[in-house]
This record gives structure tokens, C-alpha cells and sequence, in this order.
């Protein structure tokens, strides 16, 4: 079929304003927040989980990958189009379809933001924890497919945790439901688990029912600096066999700390290696105080040199604020940084952070590191500019040595961005040859002729040497 | 491509085989393309051990050049700042060229997508502030045509209402790249305007928004055609449909009575208090159509203990000139304002419309580059204040009687982002015994107003106005206060279209009718009988 044919047949599906073809349009759907882009034939833009499923019988039938796409903010290249191929946009399925209260669970169109949907839920004194730096500009079916994180990952998990059910238009075309609003599901296999975090490799999600919790009522913030940054890894180590279990712990190094403060000045311990920032939540006040007094009773014991607990809300706000700025602080330091997703086992934070300044050091580079400590998260991004090709080529060598820091202390390669194209050529350093072969297999049997988003998550000819940047 | 070769740069000569790590997501600017019209790159997956083992695999088959997807489906396109270059794509000239220095802050983090008007009516990609950026670093790169099709119309559809700017963490100014990209765009596609457009778009910009003299003419022309049945008698005979000149005539304000002209009068301000001297930027549309807005200034601005001067050679500030792409006639027009205003010594130099605030605020910006203004420029934008954010700092007399009134705010957009003043006519609404301060949902979203946008994107314009329309009558307001003209004449038409009648007012408005309802008995503990409703 030529491509005339073909944008005819998908504009009576869609509607003819529904299908984009123009230049600038393939422009703008070349990208997403990484410095990848290529350049898809036609973006289409369904409404309705019956338009999706007619696109990909389409695409079965004309042999013509597809990938779905968002917001397109994610962090690892997930929604970056194969050049010439199909962008399935779904930002115009953007409706809450319910939320019940009774069964504490929202039933959601993939393009709904998922900061609309905490404030829709909490609006009824519900509560949907996963919390992705780009909440508002991340989607829940980019977060699903992603499997997105968040700072209140510590306490409650992933996005994945609550996934009750979801509805997939498979590759072929047929439209799938697994799970349900009970909070108990062992039927058969969990095929919910399987398309979350899938990065759009298995199918198109088209519905999400998602768990919800009560919302906690009070929310508490405090602050502690260290001399040295083994202290606070110490600490957050200490706070979880104490006993504790704080809403988040994020840590940022003095490099950071230095960049936020070039860009908003906070009064941050810029004297310190680093800073644990912490918040505790549920509906007791009094016993919040407890915890954070515990905590920081044992900040103290590990070296803190200063603790802070935010008096108001203006104090603690003042506090995320900080760390909501850490990202544009470091983007304006060099012309372009390489963001990283490591996540290692709590023990192993220490040795973590320790290897990536060595990295930093041995080729030339700043890396500053923050993260969500508490669960073993962290963010080491590489200022670079990607003029300078010397550069890039130590910044490679940085990635990947990273990489293999992470993977030799048991850890794993994305905490929270997935692997997408950025660290697709490390998946078998870190999963290994035969879990590999497995994921490859799966990917074959529920899409046999490989058109739901190629390119991502599976690795090149060539592994970490062909690691391109 | 292998690890170790080398990132050719932008525009180098294409080279042999493709590999599929080229065909797909490649770092923009990092790789070559494949030529178009190549076969089949069927050996990328040769090397891994399903190919070796002869079975197909939708995974192995390197990045969908698997043998079951599409024969050359990757082959034809191509990766970003690699498009060919044989077709007549006619970057930016100078001068007002977008920066680069400033497109490439972006890092396309997509924080700027929720909070912009188009991309939330359109959900487009395109029509996102992320989008529109992505397009002018393509036409500067060469990748994209300037007299594109769809480059002029999103630089067209684009309110430059600035939200995306208040919001980026990276510091993208877009309103640099904007403004003079519409001026590449007008530069090049100007040419194309019928005799007509063009004999229209002199009249308007060059002898209206330039002389108010001429502009007093008209107005004073179009007031008598509004007031003396003259408008009621053509509106009959269908003659404005018959010149398409239906919704134009139906834009149009209503000419005030009695024309507001600087000719550098001075008002003293309430003598006990006396706190500054103002020179007021008086306007051109504000001069004619709401001349009352300016009287209602003055006299607040006394009773706030200000001496007021309406320095004489004035004129519009140009903002108008310089959303329509017409960078040079705006800088003519900014001369003279700097010129008229440097005189002498004001304390500051207050405006009381946002747009035009924003404008004069940025003279600076302006006249970076022409070190004979650029001085003088930056020293004029420095004493610029919005009139709100002036009352604010200098404090209002509280001698300020009852306006029992539900008042909801509308955040102009050259307020709220372009000049970042949210607080200040909020606190001084809130000072007024008995008004109770309604926050709207959306309170960041632009009306549609957007300078000459109504008349120019209609449909985008209508969507925008019924949308903040919805917002404001959910509040059930008495009175919605606002401070900047455009968006006053859009939510009045907006809440007429809606069949309600609710006033619409200028924040000054209030502040003056509240000043003239002070009775020294009435006098009441102002911050206690007002309240602000989340």
C-alpha cells in the first residue's frame, strides 16, 4: 500500500485532523526528554480504544511499527519513534472514567496527567502515591509503561504497586482486560506485571485501574547536613533497621547542593559533602514527631553536623523546593548532561556513591550525585557538551563504567526511567545472557512480527561497545 | 556505527552502510542517515545468535528492520539535523534572529506543555511551547522552511502569553525566540499579502498604533458611528458582512467620551501623604477607548499620595508592532516613549496596562544590540511598574469605603507571566472593605485576548474565551477585575456571548470607585471586612 493509501485508511479511522503528516509535525513527534529524535511517517491520534485496535490491525496487516506516546517527557528515549514509522499518540484519551471510593480505586484513559489525578483523588481524600519528578507533565499510561517512581518510593512503591488492572490493545489488534478492583488477583499469570514497565514493547495500554490509599494527613519534612557523605549513607542505612520508615530520603552531594544554590539560593550547607532531606507522613501528628525526633537522634549519632525539622509548611516547602531544582540547576551548569538511574540495595549506597566520584575523578569529569536514597535510587548525571567529542567519549566510558559499578554491587541499570534507548546495549551485563533470551522470547510470542516499538529495551549487536551517545 | 568511530558533525557527506543503530533514535545531530531509497538493511541483526541460528525475531532483527516489518520502511527517513538539504529551505537572515543561545536551554522536559493554552485546547505536540521551539531550532538549522506552512501558523497560533516561560526550570526566555521569529516570518511571507492585507496593515500599524493623533481621528470617527445610530443603521443592511468586516466591527471597543491626551499635565497627590512622583504611560487604545481607566488611575494614584505627569510626546509602546512581527517599527515607536519619558525625574514610570508594561519592561531586550539605545533603553525599562505592583510598593490610603461585591481576578497574561506580578492586585483588591476575592480555576490560562489574536485566530481565540468564561461564573462573581485592556474587552464579550451580565472592571476602577465611597464615619478595619476564598 502506498503511503497515500495508508494515511487515507487511518484518517477514516481517526478522522482526517487526527492523522499529522506535515513536517512540523514529524518534528515535533521526533523526540521526547532525552537528545534522541528520529523522525516517525505520520503521527495518529485515536480516541477510543476501538480506533486503537483498528490502527494496529492496520499496521499488522502493512507490516509498519508502531509506538505509543505520551507526554513524551520521558528519560530514556522509550517514545522515540522508529524513523518512518507510526507515533501513536494518546494525549486526546484523557479521561477520568471513575473513581470509587468504596473499592478505593480509579479507573483512567492513558492520557490523563498524573498530577491532575492526584489532585482529583485527594480531592476526595484519596491518595495516589507514585509521584515522578514530572508529574505534571508525565501521563499515566507513560508512567505505566515506564513503570515510573517518584520520591515516595521508600514507603510505598512503585507505579507498578498499583496497577489493579489494565486493558491492552495487543499488537494484532485484540484488546485484552487483566485484573480488577479487588485487591487480591492470583488467577493465572500477571499479565498486568508483564505490560507495566513493557516501554510499549508488548502492546498499546488503553485503561488503567489504579489503587488507592487514604490520604495521610499530616506530612512532616526535615533536613540534616553531613561532613562527610559516607555519614549520610550510614544514616539512611541506621533509619531502616531502626525501625523507620520515612516517606522519602533524598540525598544531594555538595556539586549539587553547589548548582542548586548558583540558581536559587536556599541557604544550603554548602560546607557539607552532603544532605539527606526527609519526610514522614500518616495521620497521627504526634507520633510524626516521634519519628522525626528518632531520626534525628540518629542522624546525629551518624555525624550530622546540623538538623533542620521544617517548623510550617512554608519551611518544608521551602526544602522540596530545593530539590525540585536540582534538575534545571544542573542543566545550566554545561551545555548538556547525561541523566543516570542507578539503583542499588540500601546496604550499598556508600560503595555506590564512592565508585561514581572515583569514575567522576579517573575521566575528568563532574558528576554530581542526588537521588532517593531511601530506596537505594540514585541520579548521577554527567555534564557534558555534546560538541566537544573528547568529551563524549570520556562521558561514554563514565556511563558505562557506572553501569557495571551499579550491576557489581547487585543493583540494576533504571530505578524509575526505563531502558528505552539509552541503556538498552548494558541489558545483558545487567539481567544476564539467558533472562535476555527470555525477554526476547516473550517479546516474540505476544508480538511475533515486531512492530510495537522497536528498537527499545533489547540490546544492538556489539553490547556496551556499541553503546552509542 | 561502532563505538570508537568518531560523531560526524552536522552536514557531513553521507557515508556507506547504515547500521541500525543509525536507522533509530539516534542523538540528534549524532549520526548519518541512510540514503533514501536504499534496499533493505536486512545484515544489522546478522551478528546475534538468533540471526546465526536462522530463526526470525522480531528483537534480533535489529531495531524493526526485521525481515517481517516493511521493506525500507527506515530507509526513507530521516534522523533530525540530517534532512537533505537540496530543497530551498531559507533559514533565519538577520537581523532578529531567534538565538540559539536561548533554543538551546530547552531540554525538552515538557513542564511548559500543561500550562500553554494551544497545546491544552489541541493536545498537539505541535502546538506545545516544547513543539514550537523544536520548529524554529529546525528552521535555523535548515530543516525546516521559514514560509512553511505549518512554522507560520504556529508562530501565528501562539499567544505569547508567556506561561511557558514562567514555568521553565531552564530559563528558556521564550519570548525572545517568538517575537523574532514572527518577524522572520512576516519578512518572508509578507511579501505574499494581497494589495489589500497590506494597505490594512499599514493603515492599522503604521498610522494608527504611530500617531495618536490619527488615532484619535478614527476613534473619534468610530464613536460617532457607534453613538449616532450610524452603527445600528449598517449593522441592518448587511453591508459589513458584504466587506467581511463583520467581526472586526464587532471587536471593536466602545470609543470612550471624552479622549485622554498627555500633554504633560501634573496632579498633585493627596498632600499629606505625598510619597512620589509618577510619570503615567498613558497608551493609544487606552487613550481612546478607555480613557476613564486613566482617570480612574490619576485619581488613585493621587489619593495614594502620588503626584501624577503625563509626559507629552508619547505613544503606543509598540507591542502591538512587535507580535506582528514588526520588530523595527516597534523600536521607533519605543524611541519616542524613551525620549518623552527621560526628560526629567520621576520616581517611576506607571502603566496601567499589562501588555504594554511588558513591552516597556523590555525595551532593554529591545535595544540589546544597538549600542546608541541600548543604555538608555535598559534605564527606561528599569523605572517601568505596573500600576498595581506600584500601589503595592507604595502602599494605598486606607481611607477606602464598602464595595460589597464578589470580585474574581483575571491574571492577565503580561502581568502574571511576562512581568510575574500575581500578589499585587490581589493584595490591593483584598484591601477593599466588603469585597470578597474569588480565586478561578485556570487562573494562568489566557482568555484569548492576546493583543490582536481575537481578530487574527478566531477560532483558537473563542475557544480560549468560553473556556475562561466557564472559570470565572463558577465563582458567580458581582464584578471581575482585571488590568489590562484586551483582556477586559474579551471577558466582557465572553460573559455577553454567555447571556450574563456581570461588570468588568480595571483594578484601579475599584480601588477609585472605593476611594470616592469613603465616608470618614464609614470608615471600617479594611483587612478584617475583606476576605480572599481560596
Amino acid at each position: 500500500m502506498e503511503r497515500s493509501g495508508l494515511i487515507t485508511e487511518l484518517q477514516s479511522i481517526v478522522g482526517e485532523r487526527h492523522v499529522l503528516t506535515a513536517d512540523e509535525d514529524l518534528l515535533a513527534y521526533a523526540y521526547d526528554g532525552t537528545w534522541y529524535q528520529s523522525r516517525p511517517l505520520a503521527v495518529v491520534l485515536p480516541e477510543t480504544t476501538a480506533q486503537v485496535a483498528a490502527i494496529h490491525r492496520v499496521a499488522t496487516r502493512e507490516r509498519i511499527a508502531l509506538t505509543p506516546r505520551a507526554m513524551g517527557s520521558g528519560l530514556s528515549g522509550g517514545s522515540v519513534p522508529l524513523a518512518g514509522s507510526l507515533v501513536l499518540g494518546i494525549m486526546r484519551m484523557n479521561r477520568i472514567l471513575e473513581i470509587d471510593e468504596v473499592n478505593a480505586a480509579a479507573v483512567v484513559q492513558p492520557g490523563v496527567v498524573n498530577a491532575d489525578l492526584q489532585r482529583a483523588v485527594e480531592a476526595r481524600g484519596l491518595f495516589y502515591p507514585p509521584d515522578p519528578s514530572s508529574l505534571k507533565q508525565s501521563a499515566i499510561g507513560g508512567n505505566v509503561a515506564e513503570n515510573a517512581g517518584g520520591a515516595r518510593c521508600l514507603k510505598y512503591g512503585v507505579t507498578g504497586d498499583y496497577v489493579a488492572a489494565l486493558e491492552v490493545v495487543l499488537p494484532a489488534g485484540e484488546i485484552i482486560r487483566t485484573g480488577g478492583k479487588m485487591v487480591k488477583n492470583v488467577t493465572g499469570y500477571n499479565l498486568r506485571a508483564l505490560f507495566t514497565g513493557a516501554e510499549g514493547t508488548l502492546g498499546t495500554i488503553t485503561e488503567i485501574t489504579l489503587r488507592l490509599l487514604p490520604k495521610p494527613r499530616f506530612l512532616k519534612t526535615a533536613s540534616a547536613a553531613f561532613e562527610r557523605i559516607e555519614d549520610a549513607a550510614a544514616t539512611v542505612v541506621a533509619i531502616g533497621s531502626a525501625g523507620l520508615l520515612p516517606t522519602s530520603i533524598e540525598l544531594m552531594d555538595r556539586t549539587t547542593m553547589r548548582c542548586v544554590e548558583e540558581l536559587q539560593p536556599a541557604g544550603l550547607p554548602l560546607l557539607s559533602e552532603a544532605m539527606l532531606l526527609f519526610a514522614v507522613d500518616g495521620n497521627h501528628e504526634p507520633s510524626l514527631d516521634g519519628d522525626l525526633a528518632e531520626i534525628e537522634r540518629i542522624a546525629r549519632a551518624h555525624g550530622a553536623t546540623a538538623v533542620q525539622v521544617a517548623a510550617n509548611a512554608a519551611e518544608s516547602e521551602a526544602l522540596w523546593n530545593a530539590r525540585r531544582a536540582i534538575s534545571p540547576a544542573l542543566a545550566r551548569q554545561r551545555p548538556h548532561k547525561l541523566g543516570e538511574d542507578i539503583s542499588v540495595p540500601r546496604s550499598e549506597i556508600v560503595h555506590m556513591i564512592r565508585a561514581v566520584n572515583e569514575i567522576a575523578e579517573r575521566n575528568r569529569l563532574t558528576i554530581p550525585i542526588f537521588g532517593h536514597a531511601g530506596d537505594g535510587n540514585l541520579h548521577p548525571n554527567i555534564l557534558c557538551d555534546r560538541a566537544n567529542p573528547e568529551e563524549m567519549a570520556r562521558v561514554k566510558t563514565a556511563a558505562r563504567e557506572i553501569f557495571e559499578a551499579a550491576v557489581a554491587l547487585g543493583g540494576t541499570l533504571s530505578g524509575e526511567h526505563g531502558i528505552g534507548l539509552l541503556k538498552k546495549q548494558f541489558m545483558e551485563l545487567d539481567v544476564g545472557s539467558d533472562a535476555l533470551a527470555l525477554m526476547r522470547r516473550i517479546k516474540d510470542a505476544v508480538d511475533p512480527l515486531g512492530i510495537m516499538n522497536p528498537g527499545k529495551i533489547f540490546p544492538e549487536p556489539g553490547g556496551p561497545d556499541a553503546f552509542c551517545l | 556505527m561502532s563505538a570508537n568511530k568518531p560523531l560526524p558533525r552536522v552536514g557531513s557527506p553521507l557515508s556507506g552502510g547504515v547500521t541500525v543503530a543509525e536507522g533509530l533514535g539516534l542523538p540528534e545531530g549524532a549520526a548519518l542517515p541512510a540514503a533514501a531509497g536504499d534496499g533493505d538493511v536486512a545484515g544489522a541483526g546478522a551478528g546475534s545468535p538468533e540471526a546465526k541460528a536462522g530463526i526470525p525475531s522480531a528483537t534480533s532483527a535489529a531495531n524493526g528492520k526485521s525481515k517481517r516489518l516493511r521493506k525500507g520502511m527506515t530507509n526513507s527517513f530521516w534522523p533530525e539535523s540530517m534532512m537533505p538539504t537540496e530543497s530551498p529551505h531559507r533559514g533565519f537572515t538577520a537581523p532578529d534572529v531567534p538565538p540559539a543561545s536561548v533554543y538551546d536551554q530547552c531540554v525538552r522536559c515538557g513542564l511548559c506543555l500543561p500550562t500553554c493554552p494551544t497545546y491544552l485546547e489541541t493536545l498537539v505536540e505541535t502546538s506545545s511551547p516544547r513543539g514550537r521551539i523544536a520548529l524554529i531550532k529546525a528552521v535555523d538549522e535548515g530543516r525546516l522552511d521559514v514560509a512553511s506552512p505549518g512554522f507560520v501558523h504556529q508562530m501565528h497560533e501562539c499567544l505569547d502569553c508567556r506561561a511557558c516561560e514562567a514555568v521553565c526550570p531552564s530559563g528558556v526566555l521564550y519570548g525572545q525566540l517568538l517575537e523574532p521569529a514572527r518577524t522572520q516570518v512576516e519578512r518572508v511571507t509578507g511579501v505574499h499579502r494581497s494589495p489589500g492585507e497590506r494597505a490594512v496593515r499599514a493603515l492599522t500599524l503604521g498610522l494608527l498604533f504611530s500617531n495618536l493623533g490619527t488615532m484619535r481621528a478614527a476613534a473619534a470617527l468610530l464613536r460617532f458611528y457607534q453613538r449616532s445610530g450610524l452603527q445600528k443603521f449598517v449593522r441592518g443592511t448587511g453591508l459589513l458582512r458584504l466587506l467581511r468586516l463583520e467581526a472586526l466591527e464587532a471587536q471593536a471597543p466602545r470609543m470612550s467620551g471624552r479622549f485622554f491626551v498627555a500633554r504633560d499635565q501634573q496632579w498633585r497627590g493627596d498632600a499629606r501623604s505625598t510619597k512620589a512622583t509618577a510619570f503615567l504611560h498613558a497608551g493609544c487604545v487606552m487613550t481612546v477607548a478607555f480613557a476613564e481607566v486613566n482617570d480612574a488611575t490619576v485619581r488613585v494614584l493621587n489619593r495614594s499620595g502620588c503626584d501624577v505627569v503625563a509626559p507629552s510626546g508619547q505613544g503606543c509602546c509598540g507591542a502591538i508592532a512587535i507580535h506582528a512581527g514588526e520588530m523595527e517599527m516597534g523600536r521607533e515607536l519605543a524611541k519616542r516613549n524613551i525620549a518623552a519619558f527621560e526628560r526629567s525625574g520621576a520616581d517611576a514610570y506607571v502603566v496601567n496596562a499589562a501588555g504594554c508594561g511588558s513591552a516597556l519592561k523590555e525595551y532593554g531586550v529591545l535595544f540589546a544590540a544597538d549600542p546608541q539605545w541600548a543604555d538608555r533603553a535598559a534605564a527606561f525599562s528599569e523605572r517601568v511598574r505596573d500600576v498595581t505592583e506600584f500601589l503595592d510598593a507604595i502602599g494605598i490610603s486606607p481611607e477606602l469605603g464598602r464595595l460589597d461585591a464578589v470580585v474574581a481576578y483575571q491574571d492577565p497574561c503580561h502581568l502574571l507571566h511576562a512581568q510575574r506580578i500575581a500578589s499585587a492586585p490581589r493584595r490591593l483588591l483584598a484591601q477593599i472593605p466588603g469585597v470578597v476575592l474569588r480565586e478561578i480555576e485556570e487562573n494562568a490560562i489566557c482568555c484569548g485576548s492576546a493583543g490582536i489574536y481575537n481578530v487574527t485566530q478566531p477560532d483558537m481565540s473563542g475557544r480560549l474565551k468560553r473556556r475562561k468564561v466557564e472559570h470565572l461564573l463558577a465563582v458567580s462573581p458581582d464584578i471581575v477585575a482585571t488590568a489590562n485592556p484586551g483582556c477586559a474587552l474579551q471577558v466582557a464579550a465572553g460573559l455577553r456571548d454567555a447571556g450574563r451580565s456581570v461588570e468588568v472592571k480595571h483594578v484601579v476602577e475599584l480601588l477609585d470607585d472605593a476611594y470616592a465611597a469613603y465616608r470618614p464615619e464609614s470608615r471600617a478595619p479594611s483587612a478584617r471586612a475583606s476576605s480572599i476564598e481560596g
